[in-house]
């Protein structure tokens, strides 16, 4: 079968609020709620956790006009549409970076192991895609949870990576259930990116 | 042993829905850093992102119904002002069809659009172009695709607009999709633009892409046959998402 190439990107640019989360850019009335803005209702499994960082350019300036997208297992490990996941939590949260702080936050659970497909386990991680004015390609990675050491010393995408670098992906526990992990987009401690 | 059809059929579906995503082929995308577009120059990553075969994380991904839409979501026209109240502009239809690499439709994809207004003025607060905004136009929509991967909307052909970059740029008329396939590795936001417009060419966002054959994927050709007579033009602009590998029959060479 013949292979069609796939659409090219281009960047999400400052106004990507518009589109995305129109009541945080003060289109109100046209959705009931920007899409991704919760992830868990009450009844959902699991430990509360909440995720918050910030995002840096290469300058280390910090970026506020980003928008980051958060997609992730339940607390047991299934993900939305598979068979048995918890019908209470949604895995996807959406989240534009604050205009003064330049802070994003997910209110979430903690994420369960998900298979390998060469088997065995990936340690507990939150897959985040960030897109923003100078960024040409939606930028993807994963956040690991720095209290994991057991599961994260056997994870294969992290067991890829030079130990150096693989700290930028580890979210540090704050107090009890808040992780924060900041994002830096270029430089020395230029957070690893994937191309899955 | 009799055989049920539909059944192989549709397992045969399934299969070829069933390996790692394909590797995204970079010539097809712009490069992270391209210096003429300034905001890239300290927004690009420098380190050759890690690669490693998708797995469920990236196979898997959000779950949106119908029940989701209202009912003027894809009516930009309509869909901010108060009732009975049409936006200012051109109107036309934007179409096409949401397909994998395989040429398979993608049924179910959101598609969320946001774009200037008919004189290039963006309805956010960090917008400060002196081309008014129309109090009638909104300028975001959403749609969803139907079994057959094609989706519609209305909405008014926005404007081109000046924007700080080099020291005379204007972006060329554009509408922004978000777009949502069945894995979160699809995920993908893009620029539609429009035939015929000469800002296409020299502008530095579009210019990012390497590849003119690509761009010209983003240039949505005039569609005569799909206009509202006396009503609406229309423009055709088809998405191709990444398709999965086909490991038909990889995990049971026996017994098939």
């Amino acid at each position: 079968m013949s292979k069609h190439p796939e659409t090219a990107s281009q960047t999400a640019g400052p106004y990507v609020h518009i589109g995305c989360t129109p009541n945080f850019a003060g289109l109100t009335g046209l959705y009931e709620n920007d899409l991704g803005a919760d992830m868990a209702t009450d009844k959902a499994q699991g430990a509360r956790i909440t995720l918050s960082g910030r995002i840096f350019d290469g300058a280390g300036d910090l970026i506020h006009d980003a928008l980051v997208e958060a997609w992730q297992a339940d607390a047991a490990g299934r993900h939305a549409g598979q068979p048995g996941a918890d019908p209470h939590f949604s895995g996807f949260g959406r989240c534009p970076c604050d205009a003064e702080t330049g802070e994003f936050r997910f209110k979430t659970v903690k994420p369960g192991p998900v298979a390998w497909p060469q088997g065995g386990q990936q340690a507990p991680h939150i897959t985040l895609w960030i897109v923003a004015r100078g960024i040409n390609i939606g930028l993807h990675t994963r956040v690991y949870f720095a209290d994991e050491d057991v599961a994260n010393a056997q994870d294969p995408v992290l067991a890829e990576i030079a130990d150096n670098r693989a700290a930028t992906l580890l979210a540090r526990p704050q107090s009890a259930g808040d992780y924060r992990l900041d994002i830096h987009l270029q430089g020395p401690n230029e957070t690893v990116f994937f191309a899955v | 042993m009799i055989r049920d059809q539909s059944k192989d059929a549709q397992m045969q579906d399934d299969d070829q829905n069933a390996g790692p995503y394909l590797p995204r082929n970079a010539a097809s995308h712009p490069a992270a850093l391209h210096p003429p577009y300034r905001s890239s120059r300290l927004r690009s990553p420098q380190a050759e992102p890690i690669t490693f075969p998708s797995t469920p994380s990236e196979e898997s991904g959000p779950v949106f119904t119908g029940d989701l839409l209202g009912p003027l979501d894809n009516d930009l026209l309509h869909n901010f002002g108060p009732d009975g109240q049409s936006a200012i502009g051109p109107r036309i239809i934007v179409h096409g069809r949401v397909q994998d690499q395989f040429g398979r439709p993608v049924a179910g994809a959101l598609l969320e659009v946001w774009q200037a207004n008919a004189g290039g003025r963006y309805r956010h607060a960090k917008e400060g172009y002196i081309a008014p905004l129309d109090p009638n136009f909104g300028g975001c929509g959403r749609v969803m695709t139907d079994t057959e991967g094609r989706y519609s909307f209305r909405t008014v052909m926005p404007g081109a607009y000046p924007w700080p970059n080099g020291p005379n740029d204007w972006r060329p008329a554009h509408i922004h999709f978000s777009v949502f396939g069945a894995g979160f590795a699809q995920r993908l936001i893009t620029q539609m633009y429009f035939e015929g417009d000469p800002l296409i060419w020299r502008c530095p966002i579009v210019g990012a892409i390497d590849d003119k054959r690509a761009v010209e994927r983003l240039i949505a050709p005039l569609d005569m046959d799909n206009t509202a007579p006396m009503d609406a033009l229309a423009y055709r602009f088809d998405i191709t998402l990444r398709g999965r590998e086909q490991t038909l029959f990889e995990n049971r060479m026996e017994g098939l």
